[in-house]
Parts: C-alpha cells; sequence; structure tokens
C-alpha cells in the first residue's frame, strides 16, 4: 500500500533544536509522520536519530521548536505523557524490568486495576493478546524477564508497545537482536499497524528492511534533516552518500590470500564441549586468518566465545595455542601471554564498559598491568598507548576525561575494542561487535579486522549479520544445537549457503524444510 | 505443571527462607529440654515477631534498591513514646497506638522524602535520620520506664485457645493487609520496577517516586508497628542504642536469609519473615545446646554465616561464570 498522496500528518515536529552541553544533537529538525505510512529514519550514529526520538517519547524536552499532534502544540514532560497522547515506543536500549514477569513488563505502563489493586487475570489476557498480536505466543506470560534470551526480550518490547493500543509507533533498532524469523514476523506485524491506519516510524541501519518496509524515508546528519523522498525512488549507494556526507564504496576490505603456513595454528579446538549446548566443536585459526561464526542466533556461538575465554567451567575437550595444550581458568588467564586473547563482548553496557567512568579509565582497565611498575600507574605511558588508541580508531569524544556513557554507541565500541588492543592481543574473539552501530563506524571496523590479521592475528568473528560474514571472513563455521555443521570457505561463503546451513538443511532442499 | 515450576522460580527465595528457618527450628527443638511444646513455640514467636516487623519494614525499602539504616531507631522512638501514650481505658489506649503508628509513618515518610525528593543516597539519608530518631527517643525516655495498657498487652502477646501465639496471628494479619495489598497495587509493582531497573521503569511511565515513597511509608509504619509490640512485651519503654543498632544490622540479614536481593527488584517481604525467625533461631539454638554465655556472640556470628552461605549454595554449581554477576 503506497498511496500517491500522503494523508494529513499525525506528528509533525517543526524547527525542533537540542543541545548537550556544547553539543549539537539536533539543529531545526523538520518531521512529518502521516498514519497509515511506514516512515524510515536514516543516518549514522551521532545524526541525531536518538535525540529526535527521545523527544518524540517524551524523554527530553526541546530546547526551541513545536510539536504538533493532529495539528495541536503539544508539550511532554514524561514518557507517561506522551504514552498518554498514543506514542509509543521500542527502545533499542531495552525498556524492560528483568526482575518482572513478562506479563508484568506487558501491561507495566497502565496495568488493569480492580477495587484500586491490580487485576491479574485480566493482565494475563491482556499479555496474552499482546504477544499474540507481536507474534510472539511462545512467550510465557509468566516467565521472568531476565531468564528470556536478547531475541525474546526484544519481542516482549514490541508487544508492550502494542499493548497501549498507540496511534503512533516508534521502533528504533527494534530488529538488530532479532533471528531472521523473528523478523519477518515483526514485519507482517508492523505490515499490519500500518493497515490498522498507525503511523509508523522506523529507525535501522538495515537497508534491505527499509527497501521492504518504508513508504517514506528522512536522512538525518548531523542533527539535520538533510532530504525526505518517497521509498524506493534512490539506490542504496545514494541513501548511504546522504548519510555519511561522502561518496560510499568498498564497504568491505579485500581478502588476503592465506599462505598456508607450515607451523601450527595460532588457536586450535579439539572436541570441545560443554553440558549439552556445546558438542565436538574442533575447527583450527591460523595466523592472519578471519574465522566467522554463523547460524541462526543461539546455537552454541556465543557459549563458544565464553568457552574459549575462561569463562565456562567444566569445558570437556581441548584447546591448543601454538599447537600445545592449554588450560585457560578464566579471563585474567586467557588476557595473558602466552594466550594473549582479548573478547569484544556482546553487551558494551554490562560487560564492556563501565558506563559512568571516564573514556580513559575504560581505555586502560584490560592493560593495567602493562602501564603499571610495582602497582603505580605510569601516566606518561598510559596517555601515550591511549593517545594511540584514540588516532588508531578514531574515537570521537569531547575529551578522555568524560564518562564513556556520555559517547555515542559507535564510539562505545570502539572504546572497547580499543581497551583490548591496546594488550596487543594475538588471538581477538569478536562476539557480535556490530549490533546497532552505524554503518560509518561497521566500515571502519572491518577494515581495522583485515590489518589486525594482517599483523598476525588469529581472529575470531561471530556475527548476527550474514553480509558481514560474507565480506570479511576468511571461513565461516555454521553453528546448530551446539555443533559445527558446515563450514564454509571463500567464494563458497553466500548468502544463500549460510542460510541453509543455518537451517540445517542442504541448499537444495530448504524449500521442503521450512 | 508449567505454570507451577514458574511460581516456585517466582519464590525461589522465600521457599529458602522457609527452607533455612525450618531447618534451624528443628534442630532447635530437638535438643530443646522441654522439646516441641506450646511454651516453645510461644516464646520463639514472640521474640522472632519484633524482628520479623522490623525485617519487614527493610525489605519494603531494600526492594527499591535501598537500604534503612533507621529501622532499629523508629523501633526503638516508636518504643519509648507508646511507654508514655498507650495507657489507660480504651479510648485513651486506641488514641494512642494511632499516635504511635503514625510517628511510625511520619518517620518512615521523612526517609523517603530525603532519599525520593532530596536525591540523597539511602544509607546516608537513614544513618542521619536514625540518629536523629534515637535522639527524640532519649528526650522521651532519659532513663528507663513508663507503662502501657497491661490488658491489650497480654492479649497481643498470649495465645489463643492456648495454643496460637497471637502476636504471630497479629503478624498474619499485617501481611494479609498490608504486605499483600502493597505487592498487589500500581505503587508495589512500581517499587519493584524502580529497584530492578530504575531506569527502565522511568522509560516506560511507571510511577517511580509513589512506589517508592509508599516502600519507605510502609516501612516506618512496620517498624512502629515493631516498637509497639516491644512495649506490649517489655511493659517499658527505653531508649536503648545497642538494641536498636543490633535491630537495623539483623534485619538487613533476615532479609538476605529471606531471599531479598540487596540490588533490589527480588524477593518478598513474606521471605524476610522467615529470614527473621531464622535469625531469632541461630540465638536460641545456642540456649538449647546450653553454650557458656561468653562464647554465644561468636557462636551466634558462625551459625548466622553458614545460614547466610546456605542461600549463596547455587553459586558453586554455576557453569558459565558469567551468572555469579547477575
Amino acid at each position: 500500500m503506497t498511496p500517491a498522496e500522503t494523508p494529513p500528518p499525525l506528528f509533525r515536529m517543526e524547527g525542533v533544536s537540542k543541545r548537550y552541553g556544547g553539543v549539537r544533537a539536533l539543529e531545526k529538525a523538520q518531521l512529518e509522520v502521516a498514519p497509515g505510512r511506514i516512515h524510515a529514519i536514516l543516518g549514522e550514529n551521532g545524526a541525531g536519530k536518538s535525540t529526535l526520538i527521545k523527544i518524540m517519547a517524551g524523554v527530553v524536552a526541546p530546547d526551541e521548536g513545536r510539536i504538533l499532534l493532529d495539528g495541536q502544540e503539544v508539550t511532554f514532560r514524561s514518557p507517561a505523557e506522551a504514552a498518554a497522547a498514543g506514542i509509543a515506543c521500542v527502545f533499542q536500549e531495552l525498556s524492560l524490568i528483568p526482575d518482572l514477569s513478562v506479563a508484568d513488563n506487558i501491561v507495566l505502563s497502565n496495568p488493569p486495576r480492580r477495587f484500586g489493586m491490580i487485576d491479574r487475570g485480566a493482565q494475563r489476557a491482556l499479555a496474552e493478546e499482546a504477544l499474540a498480536r507481536a507474534g510472539a505466543e511462545d512467550i510465557h506470560p509468566r516467565a521472568a524477564v531476565k531468564d528470556l534470551p536478547l531475541s525474546r526480550r526484544q519481542m516482549v518490547e514490541i508487544a508492550k508497545a502494542l499493548a497501549s493500543k498507540p496511534r503512533a509507533l516508534i521502533l528504533d533498532e527494534a530488529t538488530s537482536a532479532l533471528t531472521a524469523a523473528d523478523v519477518a514476523k515483526v514485519f507482517a506485524v508492523l505490515k499490519r499497524l500500518r493497515e490498522e491506519g498507525l503511523a509508523l516510524l522506523y529507525i535501522s541501519h538495515r537497508m534491505h528492511e527499509i527497501a521492504e518496509l518504508a513508504d517514506t524515508c528522512t536522512v538525518f546528519r548531523n542533527g539535520r534533516n538533510v532530504a525526505t523522498f518517497t521509498a524506493g525512488s534512490r539506490s542504496n549507494s545514494e541513501i548511504i552518500e546522504m548519510m555519511i556526507g561522502r561518496e560510499y564504496s568498498n564497504v568491505f576490505p579485500p581478502r588476503q590470500p592465506v599462505a598456508k603456513p607450515a607451523k601450527a595454528p595460532v588457536l586450535e579446538c579439539r572436541n570441545l564441549g560443554w553440558t549439552d549446548r556445546l558438542r565436538e566443536i574442533s575447527f583450527s585459526v591460523g595466523e592472519g586468518e578471519v574465522v566467522g561464526l554463523g547460524g541462526l542466533e543461539g546455537q552454541g556461538q556465543r557459549l563458544l566465545l565464553l568457552a574459549l575465554f575462561g569463562v565456562l567451567r567444566g569445558t570437556t575437550g581441548s584447546v591448543l595455542v601454538d599447537g600445545s595444550p592449554v588450560t585457560i581458568s578464566g579471563p585474567a588467564v586467557a588476557r595473558k601471554p602466552p594466550l594473549a586473547m582479548a573478547l569484544i563482548p556482546e553487551d558494551r553496557k554490562t560487560e564492556g564498559l563501565m558506563l559512568p567512568m571516564t573514556v580513559r579509565e575504560n581505555l586502560s582497565f584490560a592493560a593495567l598491568d602493562r602501564v603499571s611498575r610495582g602497582g603505580v600507574i605510569d601516566r606518561t605511558k598510559e596517555e601515550q598507548l591511549i593517545d594511540d588508541m584514540v588516532r588508531l580508531l578514531e574515537i570521537k569524544t569531547a575529551g578522555l576525561d568524560i564518562p564513556v556513557g556520555t559517547l555515542s554507541g559507535g564510539n562505545q565500541q570502539k572504546v572497547v575494542i580499543a581497551k583490548w588492543l591496546m594488550r596487543k592481543p594475538r588471538i581477538i574473539l569478536l562476539n557480535d561487535p556490530t549490533r546497532g552501530i552505524d554503518v560509518g563506524t561497521k566500515q571502519e571496523l572491518y577494515q581495522l579486522l583485515r590489518r589486525l590479521a594482517q599483523a598476525g592475528a588469529a581472529i575470531v568473528f561471530y556475527s548476527t549479520d550474514y553480509d558481514e560474514l560474507i565480506g570479511c571472513c576468511d571461513r565461516v563455521l555454521v553453528l546448530y544445537d551446539g555443533r559445527v555443521v558446515r563450514e564454509l570457505e571463500g567464494d563458497t561463503i553466500s548468502e544463500r549457503a549460510l542460510i541453509a546451513s543455518a537451517l540445517n538443511v542442504e541448499a537444495g532442499q530448504e524449500g521442503s524444510a521450512i | 505443571m508449567s505454570e507451577w515450576r514458574y511460581w516456585l522460580n517466582e519464590q525461589r527465595g522465600t521457599l529458602t527462607g522457609l527452607a533455612i528457618f525450618l531447618v534451624m527450628f528443628v534442630i532447635y527443638v530437638a535438643n530443646h529440654p522441654a522439646g516441641f511444646t506450646a511454651n516453645v513455640v510461644h516464646t520463639a514467636a514472640n521474640k522472632g515477631v519484633l524482628l520479623a516487623f522490623v525485617a519487614m519494614a527493610q525489605a519494603l525499602v531494600v526492594i527499591t534498591a535501598g537500604i534503612d539504616l533507621s529501622v532499629g531507631m523508629i523501633l526503638v522512638l516508636t518504643n519509648c513514646l507508646a511507654s508514655w501514650i498507650v495507657v489507660g481505658g480504651a479510648v485513651p489506649t486506641a488514641l494512642g497506638v494511632v499516635a504511635v503508628l503514625s510517628t511510625g509513618v511520619l518517620c518512615g515518610a521523612i526517609n523517603g522524602i530525603l532519599v525520593i525528593y532530596g536525591r540523597l543516597q539511602p544509607i546516608v539519608a537513614t544513618i542521619a535520620t536514625g540518629a536523629v530518631y534515637f535522639g527524640l527517643a532519649l528526650l522521651l525516655r532519659p532513663f528507663p520506664g513508663g507503662s502501657v495498657n497491661e490488658d491489650l498487652a497480654d492479649a497481643l502477646t498470649g495465645r489463643l485457645f492456648g495454643v496460637i501465639p497471637s502476636s504471630l496471628v497479629a503478624l498474619a494479619a499485617v501481611v494479609v493487609l498490608i504486605w499483600l495489598p502493597f505487592r498487589r497495587s500500581v505503587a508495589g509493582r512500581a517499587a519493584y520496577a524502580a529497584g530492578s531497573s530504575e531506569s527502565a521503569a522511568f522509560m516506560s511511565g511507571v510511577p517511580i517516586r509513589r512506589g517508592k515513597f509508599a516502600a519507605y511509608l510502609l516501612g516506618g509504619l512496620l517498624a512502629g508497628m515493631g516498637g509497639l509490640f516491644l512495649t506490649f512485651f517489655t511493659y517499658t519503654g527505653e531508649a536503648a542504642y545497642a538494641s536498636g543498632s543490633a535491630y537495623t544490622l539483623w534485619s538487613i540479614a533476615a532479609v538476605v536469609l529471606g531471599g531479598v536481593s540487596l540490588y533490589g527488584g527480588r524477593g518478598s517481604a513474606v521471605g524476610a519473615i522467615f529470614g527473621a525467625f531464622a535469625a531469632r533461631t541461630t540465638g536460641d539454638m545456642l540456649f538449647a545446646f546450653d553454650v557458656d554465655p561468653l562464647w554465644q556472640p561468636l557462636l551466634q556470628g558462625v551459625v548466622l554465616m553458614i545460614a547466610v552461605s546456605i542461600g549463596s549454595l547455587a553459586l558453586l554449581r554455576v557453569r558459565n561464570r558469567l551468572d555469579w554477576f547477575r
């Protein structure tokens, strides 16, 4: 459904600006969102998208400009006021309460009441209805949110937004944690909501999603809306040029042929197992190689990385580094020579960074032993290493002594990576490092990985993004139910092969298996 | 079956608290010279109820990811006040009870205002208010003394039908009339939500302030009930600093034993009650074993340490070390 004429807007922003200290997040932004349309917002991290959403959702107040709902000027002083006006948000930073149940969370903003108390029966019914609407009937309403994997939590988040019966729905990177099957379900839900006349604002870094869903696109750059156009009227590379303001080419660096080395591989696993979640995993990574881990989410990729880093107890099988068996009893051992491992974790907010601490402190955490003598930190040496890293990774920060939590998502991720590079690791394990970061930063990261490999590192790279596996990896191991079901190499790494192996079917027969 | 499992998962902390208490109580009774009699149960109940009220108060605040170091002093203050005004005929006594409980509520409200609206750290705010509450208690009762309506005191500390300790009945009534409605209310859920993830609660438009304020307020009320019962047991008021501090510290041990997470968002006041009874039993146990009084504090500490360790035994079985931090 793409009507030629746009209906009058439900929501309108005029000349909205917002500054944080000296940083300009939004500068006289204009935006119109019409009912019955899916409006995609594109832009790099730091382009102002998050601020725009926060203003719409009543989380932050704009410094200037007007917001109109149905032509009436409105001011939202809190998320509750925006919700009452019919604006619901699916946040990238999950807004769920981990210790409460799924049903508690779905009705959180406005629980059904009887005689002043929360009506548990009605709550259950509402939750089940919302989960069904979101296509997530598999989630039990009584399950505790903290026990659910990330992709299920994201589905609960969507159900929660739908439960408030909104008129406008904002989705901020809502699909970045979802499996392909869930993405398809969510798309069906969104298309139905469009039919029902909701105004949908869709923020994503995934171009093919926008191509499939959006009616209208608006591109933001440096806090301004630089273009609005009908979806499909511009090519991908045109859009990306608008986003980054420069020409876009060669996303992925060329693969370097890896000379089959005579010496033992840097990292080798033999029959690695852990409970029933990892079984008989054997593979090796040579010097200069980038080995990808693929497959559906939750098939053991993350656990494999944790096992290699010594986080899991009671693993079976053996791990060899440079040909000799090693015992990895914890991250403290793993990161030291001779192993010299680094693990870039999945959740930078809890496992990667200490958000309230400064950029400087975060950068030197993993390398404190390298910049100190007798327990005393050598500030000059620390400074030197940090400067090198900030330059190498082009970390954009107003200073080294501001809390790392104030940086944009992409720059936070760069700090996590830099923190580990300061140790000069030989084995680098990456756990979906590009989740929710912008195209420009992703591109820099791909180049960096290749440079590190050329400098002799062995890299294991788990990604939920097939394009990344295809573009970045020399080989890809596809995991299914804790086993390596397929190993793809060089030109055989294709989207088709990856998807087929991920579903554990032969490439020729996936039609019948699904 | 599956519904049952979810229920078990939700109540795990509380059930652990119950189990710890039962194990300790069985050991205690089995070694008691008199054995399992109404008298033994009655004494245990009356001793435990005081800490149970204070532990419930502590649990409410801890659920919001706060801590209340003034609960013991609220108990002492309301005890001193009650020894002045819960006297005379039915009407003056009733008015006295209302005034004592209102004082508890007011103390809780002051804590809540400082923490929520003053944005002070709960630990510091309640150390300060605790000192103030104790100071007031000392002014009310520079020396131990006073009296209480003995008919009411005996009714609430005696036995119903000759077997059931009435203090336990009163405690159960408080659970049904105060805790369960709170747990089912929007304010209660807001308290849990704020304790579990305050930023997510804010983003969802949850009335965080109302929930936290209700928790502090009811905490004051419950501590005040503890003070009232203390007066019923002792017939006097005493501004005892050591006793107030001990109640505060033991209330924290009790909530942990009862499966309430000090990180907030998890646990229940019912668990805290079991934790309080378990903590009380640690002291009584030494009496049953006829331990030299000189050794009692040391051994009580050891027993408490073991009891708290039982609750974290599950961590030994963790095979993914990241689970230690969740």
